[in-house]
């Protein structure tokens, strides 16, 4: 261990300490013999930590220092949607009646927690234009692949079992096809137009008989809304297939287009994105499904209904495609969601979008001088830039991005979308100020003319962060994933 | 209109959209073709104060029998905990909550230390080499194991004991659907998974053996037997398990287990209506380069400082793409620091010691149950749930027991059509003995 080093919880254990205060022992203890099966006592002692209550503080303290959060500081990671995460919302997340109730508790017992899902289902049915919502899946991944389970499940359900093929565009997430794998299918990819849109063209050309779906993301991961989306629904459609919708970029089209309205059967949305649920350092998220009516017979079970003024949760879906998770989705990302919608508004939610695009345009506006753009139209809520012209004074982006750490600052996403050499990909949210965007702009110059009369202070770049660049090979050419002693 | 999540002023919009070069907002979305834009406000609720919303969702979840107010039996793979308090106090630090996954290493050292400290955590209770990141809960990790061993052992078939959590063993089915897989059931006898029938249910086209352990019974499962038949057909040991009670229990890497998965909703997370809760995944060293989902991993900066990165990364959707073996992206990052902050607090000692409270309580529990006359099934060797057969539908009786603030245990006829009036009862270190002598006796006045 370096001497700089921060301590791990483990080297900073003493025998003896505890940090933990357990509820008294008021029935008569047994001899453990007596109760387990032989061989099944553990005989070696999980090597825990201990450690005092203070350490524990203390230890963590130190490690939120080395973190930084949104709260920290600007975070225009593009494709995240990294706004502010209302306070609120962990507040109302933490009221006994909702972080205390449990899923198996008898129906009339969680009245309240039934209640706010129903309510929460029925504004994302009108904020996405849908016929019917489920908040079962925990993530957006996870919605992506409850989608296409759906989709799968509908042609089956209509003899069609040749659609074995998902198309997604080639500026997909990568989840697009990993979720198309996991529902059993295979991927075509279909290619963009140098205008960054679907080539409508190679779509007419890969589907057929053989398609289940198309994938779409819109506007798309270049931040740019797909124009011809009615005639790229009717290409899919036509050929039989169903269009989903990945929600990842719902946050430029709040009150200005409905994916229900664009001619999309399923959609999933990522609520710690749009709707604020905290990103967590990595989760946990929600990634609630819509669909049309026709798709709705398949939906995970339960779904919630209202019968009467009560609502219950209705197992009895002989056409579903079944559990995709135990329980009922992510709970407590969907209080804070509802939280965030309710906190909003209609108007609200609409000046969002109005406002996440304003400040995406003003942006790129701003530093379409210094760094090439390749795609010089309006955006949406988030845009791209290519490093292309910094590489050839030998700043790579990735330099740019880790020049941005010296600032404070969190850099935009990188190196993705994949079909953008050198890309930077920018998604400033509606909660920033135009002074936070104004610095975060003239450090982006700064560092274009950095690239141009002092390159070495950008690639070796960062230099004020608690580590310098690590060694990525080393660490998995030779993995450690946990911590041993010495 | 203004808001407070909103700071742009109308001066700053105005010189905005001269920057820009345009006259208003709406110009911006010139791109959104007139037949699909959508016009007006959504029909939903109007915006409320935050004094008033505060409010309204008070009494909402005050609608709710919540576990505060109510002494709980009720367990079923979700449980009430002794939660430290320090838990949310760490993870309410908003350098961890509003991060987003720790893709730049230098300034989200706090984030990748602390998982690399829940991936060890992990390994200890488990017994295992190498621990993930975290999944999104117990059931899809399990789906995710079973998806592996498939994909490890080139076999087709998925043999799950009947004694493994009924919903996950649900998730698993529908996972498997996407993956052509064949699931089939083992059933109990004498509420443990069944060997005799096991033994003739592997055969070379068996990619994994799932059970649990302890298991939905709460009974502890013969590990041993079942490794040994699992391993004699070159199939996958997969067990799923509650890390608690792994304080206590042999862990199941020392029965030769392959892959451990489970959830972590023991350790300071709260049961929240089912979710978020914090899967695990676990396995042997062999198994490494196949683990579905994010690992961190110690490496050096250049000047040879320790540090921590995602490490690994060639096994992930956003390499891989459509040839990943997992979609996961998202997990639950904030309850593995939970998880991770409960585990420090219990520590060695603690983590045991809780372990064995509740199988003490529990044990003392079901002692009561049979004093009192009550059937015990499925009785025998068990952590601290256990199946009480009762006279009257369950669901009726969990009615009457709220009426006195208590959640009774779980209605096993749900899933077990044999095991229609049977009550799978929870006691954990939660439980007072006072508690405990009130619920046995009104459940017995409930009963007569």
């Amino acid at each position: 261990m370096h001497n700089h080093d921060q301590a791990l919880i483990f080297e900073s254990s003493t025998p003896g300490r505890i940090g933990y205060s357990l509820p008294e022992m008021d029935v008569q203890e047994l001899d453990l013999v007596s109760l387990l099966p032989e061989g099944y006592i553990r005989e070696e002692e999980a090597e825990l930590p201990e450690v005092s209550e203070l350490d524990i503080m203390r230890h963590y303290t130190a490690l939120s220092k080395r973190n930084h959060g949104l709260d920290s500081g600007f975070y225009p990671l593009g494709s995240c949607t990294m706004k502010y995460n209302p306070k609120i919302n962990e507040n109302v997340a933490r009221y006994n009646g909702f972080a205390h109730v449990h899923p198996l508790q008898d129906e009339s017992s969680v009245q309240g927690a039934l209640g706010l899902l129903y309510d929460l289902q029925e504004h994302l049915i009108e904020i996405t234009g849908m016929d019917e919502v489920t908040l079962q899946s925990a993530a957006g991944a996870h919605g992506e692949w409850t989608g296409l389970m759906l989709i799968r499940a509908y042609h089956e359900a209509n003899g069609d079992m040749k659609r074995t093929k998902v198309i997604v565009p080639d500026s997909a997430h990568g989840t697009n096809p990993a979720s198309a794998t996991i529902a059993g299918f295979d991927t075509i990819t279909v290619k963009s137009t140098d205008k960054g849109l679907v080539d409508l063209e190679d779509l007419r050309r890969v589907v057929g008989e053989d398609t289940a779906a198309l994938m779409l993301t819109n506007p798309n991961t270049l931040g740019l809304f797909e124009e011809e989306i009615l005639e790229i629904a009717e290409i899919v459609h036509q050929a039989g297939g169903k269009v989903y919708y990945d929600g990842a970029n719902l946050n430029a089209v709040l009150s200005k287009a409905r994916p229900g309205d664009m001619g999309f059967d399923v959609v999933h949305l990522n609520l710690h994105k749009t709707f604020t649920g905290p990103h967590g350092g990595g989760g946990p998220g929600s990634g609630p499904v819509g669909v049309k009516a026709d798709l709705i017979p398949f939906l995970p079970k339960p779904i919630i209904s209202k019968r009467g003024e009560e609502f219950v949760l209705d197992y009895d879906r002989p056409q579903s495609i079944g559990r995709v998770k135990p329980f009922y989705g992510n709970f407590g990302i969907n209080v804070r969601a509802y939280t965030y919608i309710r906190s909003m508004g209609p108007d609200g939610l609409k000046a969002v979008t109005e406002y996440a695009v304003l400040n995406a345009n003003y942006m790129m506006r701003r530093l379409a001088e210094h760094y090439d753009l390749p795609f010089d139209k309006h955006c949406k809520h988030e845009f791209v830039l290519s490093g292309k012209r910094q590489k050839k004074l030998g700043v790579r982006t990735l330099d740019i991005a880790k020049r941005l750490l010296d600032f404070g600052y969190h850099p935009p996403t990188i190196y993705f979308p994949l079909n953008v050499e050198e890309c930077i990909m920018i998604e400033p949210t509606e909660t920033e100020s135009k002074e936070t965007l104004d610095s975060f702009v003239d450090i982006m110059i700064q560092i274009a003319k950095e690239a141009e009369e002092n390159p070495e202070i950008v690639q070796e770049a960062p230099h004020t962060t608690v580590v310098g660049r690590l060694d990525e090979t080393l660490a998995a050419r030779k993995p450690i994933l946990k911590y041993q002693k010495n | 209109m203004k808001h407070r999540y909103l700071p742009m002023t109308e001066e700053d919009k105005r010189a905005m959209l001269d920057t820009i070069g345009v006259s208003s907002i709406d110009e911006l979305f010139s791109d959104i073709p007139e037949k699909v834009r959508f016009k007006g406000e959504y029909k939903i609720k109007a915006a409320k104060s935050e004094t008033a919303l505060m409010k309204e969702l008070f009494m909402l979840a005050d609608r709710n029998a919540d576990l505060k107010r109510n002494v709980s039996f009720l367990g079923a793979g979700v449980y009430d905990h002794y939660m430290p308090v320090i838990v949310d106090h760490v993870i309410s630090r908003s350098e961890f909550y509003t991060a987003y996954t720790p893709y730049q290493p230098e300034i989200s050292q706090g984030e990748l230390q602390a998982i690399f400290e829940f991936q060890t955590m992990i390994c200890e209770l488990t017994g295992m080499d190498v621990a993930n990141s975290s999944m999104y809960d117990g059931g899809t990790a399990l789906a995710e194991a079973a998806m592996l061993s498939a994909g490890h052992t080139k076999r087709k078939t998925i043999l799950v004991s009947s004694a493994v959590h009924p919903e996950y063993r649900d998730v698993l089915k529908t996972y498997a659907k996407g993956q052509y897989l064949e699931v089939v059931e083992v059933p109990v006898k004498d509420g443990v998974t069944d060997v005799e029938v096991l033994k003739e249910l592997v055969n070379d086209d068996v990619a994994a053996v799932i059970v649990q352990y302890p298991n939905f019974f709460g009974r502890i499962e013969p590990l041993k037997e079942v490794e040994e038949i699992t391993h004699a057909s070159k199939g996958l040991f997969v067990v799923n398990s509650n890390p608690l009670s792994l304080g206590l229990l042999t862990p199941p890497g020392k029965f030769g287990a392959d892959i451990v998965i489970g959830d972590a909703q023991v350790f300071g997370i709260p049961t929240a209506f089912g979710g978020p809760h914090c899967g695990y995944f676990a396995v042997t060293n062999k198994l490494m380069r196949k683990v579905p989902g994010r690992l961190v991993g110690q490496t050096v900066d250049d000047q040879g400082r320790r540090g921590f990165v995602l490490t690994l990364q060639a096994r992930e959707q956003h390499i891989r793409r459509e040839k990943a073996t997992s979609n996961i992206c998202s997990n639950q990052a904030l309850n593995a620091l939970a998880a991770s902050v409960a585990m420090t607090a219990l520590g060695k000692k603690g983590v045991r010691e809780m372990a064995a409270a509740n199988l003490q309580k529990a044990h003392y529990a079901k002692t009561a149950f049979k004093e009192a006359g009550f059937e015990v099934v499925y009785d025998g060797h068990s952590f601290n749930e256990f199946v009480v057969k009762l006279n009257k539908p369950v669901k009726e009786i969990n009615q009457q027991l709220l009426q006195k603030g208590m959640i009774g245990g779980y209605d096993l006829g749900r899933d077990y059509p044999a095991l229609a009036n049977h009550m799978l009862i929870a006691v954990t270190e939660q439980r007072t003995k006072e508690e405990i002598d009130t619920f046995v006796k009104e459940l017995g006045d409930l009963h007569a």
